[in-house]
């Protein structure tokens, strides 16, 4: 019983970050309909930015923390800048193979950067002594984990619902000329949302770091991973993305704890088969699955 | 192609020749898919692997001979794509996307953890050479030869297919699938045919790769291979079939070319793929015959 509460609790920490990584993923699609294969790269970006900064340059964790996300937020404006506007026929297809090179182009910067080895960074948490829970062991860093997540979803859920900039993104959302035509400047919130949904990578990739090595490659599993959380929950569907994230996380940490741990990236996506084919549009997600 | 093959000695430019080969191959098969069908697999590499580990196993863990495993494996390719692609070939778009995605790194990890037959990480040791007679085919002269007759046999193949009957249905179902199906094309049937027919080219691919290197490990069929294969069909140009020859050659010639850039080469590469794709959208085919065209029309009207 303490060992299953053990994979469950493991699985809840892992997946609040899948479902953090798939939040990323959301707020794109909402805004651009486009998914972007280099999230994972901002997550690893962040995880790596935030090394440097907290334990090499010495900087105190929140500044670091506060840091690294803004200059991956910026690096994910420049890719809307730089690689994806200047596109004149946007075919999902082209998008997603810029991404795809932007992801390639990005890990190969992470890695004259930091080079290939992986490295371990300290937590967010004063303390390392587990917290005992009926039997089950609880590190502090995994109750910051899930702390910050459920404070950036409800943040981002009041940000949608109260802010007049939300509700614009919003309306962007639903149909993108019928918001322009109200006079929201639907450039811009395309640009919003793309440093948002980076700065939601690095975020995660800040809160992965101390649990995981950091590496230059450790992108794009995770951003698989998170990709797979969105899809479960249903593509575009905020509280989808979580509950596909922690979904995912417990399955896996289930299927490594009584199975094997070979089998862990193989969880993941057969879940994911079985929901595509049974209930295509995810979880939570709207029926109709059209949209590319 | 074949005066190249005679002109060139040199054991590592043949090899390179063999490999584009043997990627021209995959990237035709998933063109016919992706390019003409219009239906996206971020996956392909999951039948480049069963190809090439079908083949592995049975001739190393049960001695069959090459030539008997040949029609073992694509007889069991062109299945598998069909049971495959019916349910999943229900989806479309991004959706598509990830489910093929899904499958190949569930197959990937099973030629990873599979270790009794796949030999796990480190690879499949021992596979014996395809032999014709006293030849034995190796990555020489004589693999080049083997590959490439492949090839120009699916070139000729595929272009037949793409005028005929099932190539028209093929180009309605990519234009439109809802017209198609109107016009009395049963869509769902049609779609898993063209995946398992992509399928066994790419079973085939691998059949060939596994027997001239005679060692396979599932680092060559990981998701990175998948995306290698898209990349090739895109930048050599959808629905073009000597689109599949151009863009396999420059994804397999890049790499090589990079090497000079070292520590960089990851980074050019990405840049690169970007660059073409920010600029020639339709494929690198297309894109220098428009190019052409535009200039003939500026000489003609000045």
């Amino acid at each position: 019983m303490s060992e299953f509460l053990q994979f469950l609790l493991s699985g809840i920490t892992t997946g609040a970050i899948y479902g953090l990584i798939a939040l990323g993923f959301n707020v794109l699609y909402n805004a651009t309909d486009l998914i972007n294969f280099a999230q994972g790269e901002f997550v690893m970006l962040g995880g790596l930015g935030f090394y440097t900064l907290g334990t090499v340059v010495g900087w105190p964790a929140a500044a670091a923390f506060a840091a690294a996300v803004c200059v991956v937020s910026l690096l994910g404006l420049l890719l809307e800048r730089v690689a994806l506007r200047p596109v004149k026929k946007p075919d999902p297809l082209t998008l997603i193979i810029i991404t795809v090179g932007a992801s390639i182009f990005l890990r190969g910067v992470a890695m004259r950067l930091w080079g290939k080895d992986p490295y371990s960074v300290a937590g967010l948490a004063a303390s390392t002594e587990p917290v005992r829970l009926w039997g089950a062991a609880l590190m502090p860093q995994s109750l910051w984990i899930v702390g910050i997540v459920v404070a950036f979803m409800t943040g981002l859920h009041l940000f949608g619902k109260r802010t007049l900039t939300g509700k614009a993104m919003e309306a962007c959302a639903i149909h993108r000329n019928a918001a322009w035509i109200l006079g929201i400047p639907s450039d811009r919130m395309v640009l919003l949302a793309f440093a948002l949904s980076a700065g939601l990578g690095a975020v995660s990739g800040v809160i992965i770091a101390p649990i995981t090595m950091c590496s230059y490659d450790m992108g794009t599993m995770l951003g698989l991973k998170g990709f797979c959380a969105a899809m479960l929950g249903g593509l575009g569907s905020h509280w989808g993305a979580a509950l596909g994230g922690v979904l995912l996380g417990v399955l896996e940490s289930l299927g490594v704890g009584y199975f094997s741990s070979g089998i862990k990236d193989a969880v993941a996506f057969l879940v994911l088969l079985v929901i595509l084919i049974v209930r295509p549009a995810g979880l939570l997600g709207a029926s109709a699955v059209k949209r590319f | 192609m074949a005066a190249l093959g005679v002109v060139v000695s040199n054991p590592y430019e043949q090899q390179l020749l063999t490999i584009i080969g043997i990627h021209t191959l995959l990237a035709l098969g998933l063109n016919m898919l992706m390019g003409y069908a219009g239906q996206i697999s971020l996956g392909h590499a999951a039948f480049f692997g069963l190809g090439a580990y079908g083949t592995g196993i049975l001739t190393t863990h049960f001695q069959w001979s090459p030539w008997a495993s040949l029609p073992a494996v694509l007889v069991f390719a062109a299945l598998s794509g069909y049971l495959i692609g019916r349910p999943i070939l229900r989806l479309s778009g991004y959706y598509l996307a990830m489910g093929t995605l899904g499958l190949g790194i569930i197959v990937h990890v099973v030629f990873r953890e599979w270790d009794t037959f796949t030999g796990g990480a480190s690879g499949l040791v021992g596979i014996p050479p395809l032999t014709v007679g006293r030849l034995m085919v190796g990555l020489g002269r004589s693999g080049f030869f083997a590959v490439w007759g492949t090839v120009v046999l699916f070139f000729v193949l595929c272009g037949r297919v793409v005028d005929s009957r099932i190539g028209r249905a093929l180009r309605a179902l990519g234009d439109s699938p809802g017209a198609a199906a109107a016009s009395g094309i049963h869509t769902a049937h049609l779609k898993a045919v063209i995946f398992s027919f992509s399928a066994v080219m790419a079973a085939l691919a691998g059949y060939l790769y596994a027997h001239l290197l005679g060692f396979i490990s599932p680092s060559s069929f990981d998701f990175l291979m998948s995306i290698r294969m898209v990349t090739m069909v895109v930048i050599g140009g959808m629905a073009s079939i000597w689109g599949s020859l151009l863009g396999a050659s420059v994804i397999t010639l890049l790499p090589e070319w990079l090497h000079v850039f070292s520590d960089y080469e990851m980074m050019v590469y990405g840049l690169i793929l970007m660059v073409v794709m920010i600029f020639l959208p339709e494929g690198l085919t297309r894109g220098v015959l428009d190019a052409v065209r535009r200039t003939r029309a500026r000489t003609a009207s000045s």
